[in-house]
């Protein structure tokens, strides 16, 4: 009889037995992530380094010519720099805009409730509601913002047409209020707000999450010991909002860098580029003019430089934001 | 003190909050009273802000958004869309999120970082060669098509992990002294006490499915596949019936703000921490 | 430092009264403890005090000034809280300060002020350290170092012991009580714990269900609790209660239980029959319980249990009836299953009213 009895089951490494069980729960996520989500990020290099013809067939493989090419255009940095300024423009007010509103529906006052679900509902709007309900507000002809303008002789009638809709017998005069969407000096602002209107819902809610987290003994502690209104949110509320209002420019920064319904309804890229944000140029390289690999060096390009952004943000303004253990 | 002074205090704040809803709600606003314009009137330049003539006829009668548009089959083809793909990530993610919080298995932790870090991938990356792949696929214009690569989400597994953590272990032993299963214990214990986190994440997979646009309008050319954002912005190209346009947007825009309404609660408590209590 | 005079407080959550007409003075300098079961009212009455509640009506005095309307940053008073609510993001310096920057003090008397309070508390070395790096003691003192450092009219304290462990727990109560000797200054402490009442309080007030049951010193609403309620809460174990019926037997005046006829001193008997009750109820606390033989016991029955604690035993009797508790001395030792005769003094017997649970008698 050897020390050792022969087991009557194969016995497989415990690492391995172990692998077996968890393997039918990871195994749905783990197919979707790499046939969704890794293949393509492998793809999109690969694709990069063929051109195709417009058909969309024929790659020739060019190396890391196309990634110089494209990379280092100036419509690449342009297309950057609109990325950028409406980053900013749709993150920064939004959040302020956003926090301001969360502290005011946060008091326990009666049916607050209501307006805590008010400002929590352009959360529910889509790229493209939210694109035909400013079209309407912004409309040259139409629209209440150029008629109250004209009203009080803020602006010159008669207005353009953007080519839009309800035709009238207007003249033709072009001038800086007329078309909201169609002047390049207002078009990327234009956008802007709209898109900055429909974040404020989601930040409002971010931040009520938030403040829900910064317990009511501190503001009454604050309270006692002498501090008015604005006292209490400076020093309790604010500091103890940080890692919230931190997670909100990240995911406020990512959600702009993917933008492209309201730029595609509102202004196709135009006029002359001013709204031509990354994806909506990688979009228009890819799905209408077939170049697939120049459309992959843009989407590899943005990921990084979104990258970057995420991994710099966490440097500098991580520091700052205090957590609590 | 007295409830009359009580109430006069708050004043002030009752305006500044009805103030604020009522510019946030103003473009909401404007195209509910020009959804309710005949047509003419937008010949002549801005309709009036108040409606004289309310033409309710735009929504439901003939010529209107229900009956006259598409609008229905768009609703039908982004509810199938947004319900598919919520039911995918809830199970997906629930399943995933079991086994990092209750099983232990080697490359566990490298495993949870790699299914996180799908959450840095933006779509633009994946977009182009998610777009070969279904047409490859044959899926285009069809219901697979919209659904397939959304129908895992990091955040779900992340957010799901988060909260099946704070159940005590105990109880997955002592349903294991039971003899109950893995699967049993996630379906009969886990699901059950992770309602609250099962609910968030399944409102904001459905509004985030509903809400899509850039792949609804890659995949379908069919007009009848097109989900009702796609639908609501080639309408607005429809100039003899804007006003009609009008209502179809708002019409898809209810069901979202009910949903929202409707689960407030989930949306505030359950972005932070796995602690909700019921 | 300031009296604290609450004129006919009320109360009201939606249709619940946490405090009903509660009408209580607090003299200057005094430590006054509010103590009660949870959901008395006694941590209501303190936030009112606080000015973080509003009443539904009554006033509020503190000195001579009317604050009822008056919000909580005007009315000079501090507050310790249970769970210290300590800002976490500042340092222990910071949140000590807090109050006197509010208050726009200049640095240098800000410095000077909080060094003070810190040396006071012993908390001197850690002023550069964040709360969350602190034990619960030193949390504690952190707080209490935040609220004495004002100089405010009143201390108002809500459970600040009940999350330390039961060492911290002493060591701080007799800080508190040196606290209070050296600031001399009006302490308002709420608590549901009895010991830190009769250890702390100049003047107790127990409170139940939003109504005052007793005021006064400790060992006076110890040794003549005002009702039945009071004579329950306050000791440990708590007193022995009896259900009884005024009887005479033999001649000799008392009350009868289910299983002991128990004869009332001549004044206590004239008490009970003048207040016309047919129901009462007899307590005993456990420590005037005493062995006796044969005439003088009361009680008679069979050790149920003892629990021994070393420097006494608490030995519950099982009567033919009911069962009562006494405190003996560590020796003789007593067994369970042993029988037991329990006599009391008169003067040690409690009588209440059975149907409103008030005292009768001196």
């Amino acid at each position: 009889m050897t020390a050792a009895a022969r087991p009557l089951t194969r016995r497989l490494p415990r690492g391995v037995r172990q692998l077996l069980v968890a393997l039918p729960f990871l195994a749905p996520a783990i197919v979707l992530f790499g046939a969704f989500v890794f293949y393509p990020l492998v793809k999109s290099v690969y694709l990069g380094f063929h051109i195709t013809d417009p058909f969309g067939h024929n790659e020739t493989f060019v190396g890391f010519e196309q990634y110089a090419d494209v990379l280092g255009s100036s419509e690449f940095a342009s297309s950057l720099l609109v990325t950028g300024t409406f980053t900013l423009y749709t993150v920064v007010p939004a959040i302020v805009i956003g926090t301001f509103l969360a502290v005011l529906a946060n008091q326990r006052l009666p049916g607050i409730v209501v307006f805590r679900t008010i400002f929590s509902s352009t959360l529910a709007a889509s790229v493209a509601i939210t694109s035909v309900l400013w079209l309407v507000l912004l409309h040259p002809t139409i629209g209440p913002l150029n008629e109250f303008l004209i009203d009080r002789g803020l602006a010159d009638g008669p207005l353009l047409q953007d080519g839009g809709w309800a035709v009238g017998e207007r003249a033709t005069a072009f001038d800086l209020f007329a078309a909201w969407f169609v002047d390049p000096n207002w078009a990327l602002i234009s956008v802007s707000v709209a898109t900055a209107w429909m974040n404020i819902g989601l930040f409002t809610v971010i931040v009520l999450a938030g403040l829900q987290t910064v317990p009511d003994e501190l503001y009454e502690s604050a309270r006692v010991d002498g501090a008015g209104r604005w006292s209490q949110f400076w020093h309790v509320t604010l500091p103890l909002l940080s890692p919230t209002l931190f997670f909100a420019s990240i995911v406020g920064m990512i959600f702009a860098f993917q933008s492209f319904g309201q730029i595609d309804i509102l202004t196709d890229g135009g006029p002359v580029d001013a709204t031509n944000v990354i994806l909506y140029s990688l979009y228009q390289e890819s799905f209408q003019n077939f170049r697939f690999g120049a459309g992959s060096v843009q989407a590899l390009g943005l990921f990084f430089i979104l990258l970057l952004l995420t991994l710099l943000q966490f440097r500098f303004l991580a520091g700052r934001v205090f957590y609590r253990r | 003190m007295s409830v009359a002074i009580r109430w006069l205090r708050r004043i002030p704040t009752y305006a500044l909050l009805i103030v604020c809803a009522g510019a946030l709600m103003f473009p909401l606003y404007v195209t509910f009273i020009y959804s309710l314009q005949p047509i003419e009137v937008f010949l002549e330049g801005p309709p009036s802000l108040w409606p004289s003539n309310p033409q309710w006829d735009n929504y439901f009668a003939s010529g209107g958004a229900v009956q006259d548009t598409s609008l229905p089959r768009y609703l039908l083809n982004s509810t199938i869309m947004a319900g598919v793909i919520t039911i995918g990530q809830v199970v997906t993610s629930a399943l995933a999120a079991y086994a990092f919080a209750f099983l232990r298995f080697p490359g566990r932790g490298v495993l949870f970082i790699v299914f996180l870090a799908t959450m840095m991938v933006p779509l633009e990356v994946a977009v182009i060669p998610n777009f070969q792949t279904i047409q490859w696929l044959n899926w285009t214009d069809t219901y697979q098509g919209l659904v397939a690569p959304f129908l895992a989400t990091g955040f779900g597994v992340f957010l799901l992990r988060q909260y099946f953590l704070t159940i005590p272990t105990e109880l997955k032993d002592a349903a294991e002294i039971d003899g109950h299963g893995h699967l049993r214990f996630l379906v009969f214990v886990v699901v059950p006490l992770a309602r609250g986190a099962l609910a968030t994440l399944a409102v904001f997979a459905f509004l985030q499915a509903w809400n899509q646009y850039l792949w609804p309008l890659l995949v379908t050319n069919d007009p009848d596949m097109r989900t009702v954002q796609i639908g609501i912005a080639s309408e607005t190209q429809n100039l003899d019936q804007i006003n009609v346009a009008f209502a179809s947007t708002l019409l898809a825009f209810a069901p979202m703000v009910l949903l929202v309404v409707a689960f407030q609660r989930y949306l505030v408590r359950g972005l932070f921490g796995g602690a909700l209590k019921g | 430092m300031a009296r604290l005079f609450f004129d006919g407080i009320t109360k009201r959550f939606g249709s619940v009264a946490a405090l009903r007409a509660l009408t209580l003075e607090i003299p200057d300098g005094e430590f006054f403890v509010l103590l009660g079961p949870s959901g008395c009212g006694k941590t209501t009455a303190l936030r009112i005090a606080a000015g973080l509640e509003e009443p539904t009506s009554g006033e509020l005095y503190i000195g001579e000034r009317d604050v009822t309307d008056v919000e909580a940053k005007e009315r000079d008073v501090a507050m310790v809280f249970q769970n210290y609510a300590l800002y976490p993001h500042m340092s222990v310096f910071d949140n000590v300060a807090f109050g006197l920057r509010m208050r726009k003090h200049s640095r240098e008397e800000i410095a000077t002020l909080v060094r003070g309070a810190a040396e006071r508390l012993g908390i001197a070395a850690l002023l550069e350290r964040k709360p969350g790096e602190l034990s619960g003691g030193q949390q504690q003192r952190v707080a209490l170092g935040r609220a004495i450092v004002r100089r405010p009219q009143a201390f108002l304290m809500d459970e600040p012991l009940s999350n330390l462990d039961s060492r911290m727990r002493v060591q701080m109560r007799t800080e508190l009580v040196r606290l209070h000797r050296e600031l001399a200054g009006t302490f308002v402490y709420v608590t549901h714990d009895q010991v830190e009442a009769m250890t702390m309080g100049g003047r107790i007030a127990v409170m139940s269900e939003g109504e005052l049951q007793q005021v006064g010193p400790p060992q006076d609403v110890y040794d003549r609790p005002a009702n039945r309620f009071v004579a329950e809460f306050i000791g440990s174990p708590s007193m022995n209660i009896l259900d009884a019926t005024p009887a005479k037997e033999q001649g000799r005046s008392g009350l009868r239980t289910a299983d002991a006829f128990v004869e009332l001193p001549d004044a206590l008997a004239a008490a009970v029959a003048a207040s016309g009750a047919r129901q009462v109820v007899l307590g005993v606390r456990p420590e005037h319980l005493m062995p006796v033989d044969g005439e003088a016991a009361t009680f008679a029955g069979t050790v149920d249990l003892v629990e021994s604690l070393g420097s006494e035993q608490h030995v519950l009797v099982a009567l033919r009836h009911g069962t009562v508790v006494a405190r003996l001395p560590a020796r003789p030792r007593v067994e369970a299953g042993a029988a037991l005769q329990l006599g009391v003094a008169s003067e040690h017997l409690h009588v209440f009213r059975g149907d409103s649970g008030a005292r009768i008698g001196p």
